[in-house]
């Protein structure tokens, strides 16, 4: 599928590059061609030695895989940032306190603004929840919103991730490459440093420790060595120097969680989960999962202990939800929204569903719970049998679905294997909400490598660059 | 720290020494068979080695008799024998990828890229560079994790794991490695120092690269009960018995926690029991009954470390 028209970050549509571009530019016309292929086959061999990869569901147990890193960086101009941090720090304070609406008094549901059934039938809503206060009233402790860029130029967010959001590894060590493969790179450059994100959530998590705990023992929780995120989140803790713990590391008594160490039982205050929540506790959600830690539900009820990010904050970023939060912005904080969400038809609406099985070729179908770039339909880049399958699917379970415009995403020059080419990607900044909401100036950009492609999820072959925010 | 941290680190401690100790033992077995020998007599060494590991049954599984081709393919690359080169410097690998946050990333590096060349190695390779070559390799793979462990790792617990694990394992493979070749050396009622073949018993010294250091103390003709006497009781030679325990003993002390003084205890006692242990009573009492004595002791070490300060093997049995 080629799109026609997209914007592309590096070049105006008069064929100019931009001028935050033109210094990288122009360093990389000197660049010999044999000393970049160097440099790149450099980056892979420290990847593979520092061991930065992901698993691969449906191969082997613990295939690991390199995520493609390109050497060309995504960069944002300063005024283009500010604008984006600031609608996302509004978008996120708004997030929150839809969910905390919903997990207490429902006015948003009372004055008709979403209708209650989607939200109260919601599979994320976790009626357990209800009447738990939870301490700064945060349920989103780490956002990851999906952004894109498309027409004009405009930014569009795709997507809140506010569960249990990855990727923030993936920003610190493709920064850490760049400056070591081409130091003097960044002379020309007043790039944002992006290094202290670990200290940010190191002091947000601690910050929503449980009430009358003063020097909090925080934690992260992993489902293992053979999770895809893994290296994420031994990574995250070793940069914190906090635990990486796993379910059976803890125990639960007397409404207070323990870990087992070598000089007995330590208390845990706040965990930075990043096992979900159906795998928390085996009381309280899935019975077999051997993930979580009996009894952890009761104790976070009680406030015994702090979760980040809170049970329950699926509710708030399922697809379903997703074109409610605009209005979220309008409801909570009196303020009209400063990002934009791309159009969304809901096929559990009939209007809807018929303009968009009308449409099928031209549009994007997701699922409402799908994440990680499985089961959705592309529709320009699909086969005519690819489709009428999707149609069948569409039709049987309409509430299962939403559908989107095919954005014309934009573009970045990246290299692949004929040169130097443009390819379509998306930004996830991290946004983190404690006393204040904060985020640091960058984001993971992934790319989309295959020509046209639109999907750029890593376990459907994206790759990664380095996203520079430029100070002013 | 997490007993389930402090576990990976002593496992990975382990394997990692494991995996030197059986290079080192089938590097001496194939030395060996490279002087003139008999059929039988090659074949004896082959199984013995097979028998150090308790793997003679497992073997067998796989293979119809013993031969040196065999017993090599079996225990470098076999993928089933848990105690294969290759399976070992897997779960080392495998043990600091659990742990890779707790450790140095030099170790995690050397680790990792440790098991990255021996995964991508064959019996191809193997015979294109030789196998005392790749024998080698793993020792200095091993001697360069130990190193980059002491230069790197701050001195606190997680290290102590690490030392615990890195000489409960080669006491054990120190004993195992005498047991098999002072019976297979020296046939009852056969004379002490009589025809003891001295190009076995310097292999057999080599293997712990104890040779040079033999010539130094002793300075003398090489007789069965001076390698036993450095093997078990000498505290200056790093791999006997003696300094396995010492530094076993000292590391669990600084660990020390409120359920592990039974332990310190009896790794106290071999400890002493070593120290002033003398070489005649031990070979007068049997030494292979004093060997299976210590080895059985040392196993005991093993499941109360794991049950008072690691993942207790009972809780081990449940998750597995």
């Amino acid at each position: 599928m080629t799109v026609r028209t997209f914007y592309n970050e590096m070049v105006d549509p008069d064929r100019q590059i931009r001028p935050h571009y033109a210094a990288y530019d122009a360093w990389l016309s000197e660049m010999p061609g044999e000393r970049i292929s160097q440099k790149r086959a450099e980056a892979d061999a420290l990847f593979h030695r520092y061991g930065i990869t992901f698993a691969v569901y449906g191969e082997d147990e613990g295939t690991e895989r390199l995520i493609p890193f390109d050497i060309i960086p995504r960069i944002i101009p300063a005024h283009e940032w500010k604008i984006l941090a600031d609608g996302l720090r509004q978008r996120v304070r708004a997030l929150n306190a839809f969910m905390k609406d919903i997990y207490h008094g429902q006015d948003i549901l009372r004055a008709g603004r979403i209708p209650a059934d989607q939200v109260l039938n919601n599979s994320q809503y976790r009626k357990v929840m209800q009447g738990v206060n939870v301490p700064g009233d945060v349920y989103a402790h780490i956002a990851g919103v999906d952004v894109v860029r498309a027409g004009e130029g405009d930014y569009y967010v795709l997507e809140d991730n506010l569960r249990v959001p990855s990727g923030v590894s993936y920003m610190l060590e493709n920064r850490k490459m760049m400056m070591r493969l081409f130091p003097r790179l960044f002379s020309r450059y007043r790039v944002a440093p992006v290094d202290r994100y670990p200290d940010m959530l190191i002091n947000m998590l601690r910050s929503v420790a449980p009430v009358g705990v003063t020097d909090p023992t925080v934690v992260v929780l992993t489902p293992g060595a053979y999770n895809s995120a893994y290296f994420e989140h031994a990574f995250l803790a070793q940069q914190m120097g906090v635990e990486l713990v796993e379910g059976q590391d803890m125990f639960v008594d007397n409404d207070h969680v323990y870990m087992r160490t070598t000089r007995g039982p330590k208390r845990v205050d706040v965990i930075y989960r990043r096992v979900d929540d159906d795998f928390l506790d085996p009381l309280a959600f899935r019975p077999d999962s051997v993930l979580g830690v009996p009894g952890l539900l009761a104790a976070y009820q009680k406030g015994g202990v702090t979760l980040a990010n809170a049970i329950g904050s699926g509710v708030a970023d399922d697809k379903s939800i997703y074109p409610y939060v605009p209005d979220m912005v309008r409801f909570y904080l009196g303020e009209e929204p400063i990002l934009h969400n791309v159009t969304t038809y809901m096929c559990r609406n009939k209007d809807d569903l018929a303009y968009v099985l009308d449409r099928l070729p031209e549009l994007v179908v997701k699922e409402v719970h799908g994440a990680g770039g499985y089961g959705m339909l592309v529709g320009p880049a699909s086969t005519r049998a690819e489709i009428e399958a999707f149609r069948e699917r569409l039709i049987a379970h309409p509430e299962r679905y939403i559908a989107q415009p095919t954005l014309a995403l934009s573009a970045c020059p990246t290299f692949v294997e004929s040169g130097i080419a443009p390819r379509h990607l998306d930004l996830r900044p991290f946004v983190l909400s404690g006393e204040e909401i904060q985020l640091i100036p960058g984001g993971l950009t992934r790319v989309a490598l295959r020509e046209g492609s639109l999907v750029v999820n890593s376990s459907q072959g994206g790759g990664t660059k380095d996203t520079w925010v430029l100070e002013g | 720290m997490l007993s389930r941290t402090a576990d990976h680190l002593y496992w990975m401690a382990r394997y990692m020494e494991r995996a030197e100790n059986i290079a080192r033992m089938l590097d001496v077995n194939h030395r060996m068979s490279l002087m003139p020998q008999s059929e039988v007599q090659a074949e004896q060494a082959w199984g013995a080695t097979l028998r150090i590991m308790g793997l003679e049954n497992a073997f067998s599984k796989c293979f119809d008799e013993v031969s040196a081709d065999a017993v090599l393919e079996f225990m470098i690359f076999n993928p089933d024998n848990p105690t294969s080169i290759r399976s070992c410097l897997r779960a080392a690998r495998e043990n600091a990828h659990a742990v890779r946050g707790t450790l140095t990333s030099e170790l995690w590096e050397t680790t990792n890229s440790t098991w990255l060349k021996m995964r991508d190695f064959n019996g191809d390779k193997l015979n294109d560079q030789g196998v005392s070559n790749f024998f080698e390799w793993v020792k200095f793979r091993s001697h360069l994790s130990r190193g980059v462990t002491l230069g790197t790792m701050l001195q606190d617990e997680a290290l102590r794991f690490i030392r615990i694990g890195t000489f409960l394992e080669r006491a054990d493979n120190t004993l195992r490695i005498l047991d098999v070749k002072y019976q297979l050396l020296l046939p009852a009622g056969e004379v002490e120092g009589g025809s003891a073949d001295f190009y076995q018993w310097s292999a057999l010294m080599r293997s712990v690269s104890a040779f040079e250091i033999y010539r130094r103390i002793y300075r003398d003709l090489i007789t069965p009960s001076r390698v036993a006497e450095m093997m078990l009781l000498r505290v200056d030679m790093p791999r006997s018995l003696a300094r396995c325990m010492k530094e076993v003993y000292n590391n669990l002390r600084a660990v020390s926690n409120e359920h592990s003084a039974e332990t310190e205890r009896r790794a106290g006692l071999l400890e002493a029991n070593t120290r002033f242990g003398k070489i005649d009573d031990i070979v007068r009492e049997g030494l292979h009954n004093y060997v299976v004595q210590a080895l059985g002791r040392i196993q005991d070490l093993g499941n109360r470390i794991a049950d008072d300060f690691l993942v207790p093997v009972s809780r081990q049995a449940e998750t597995a």
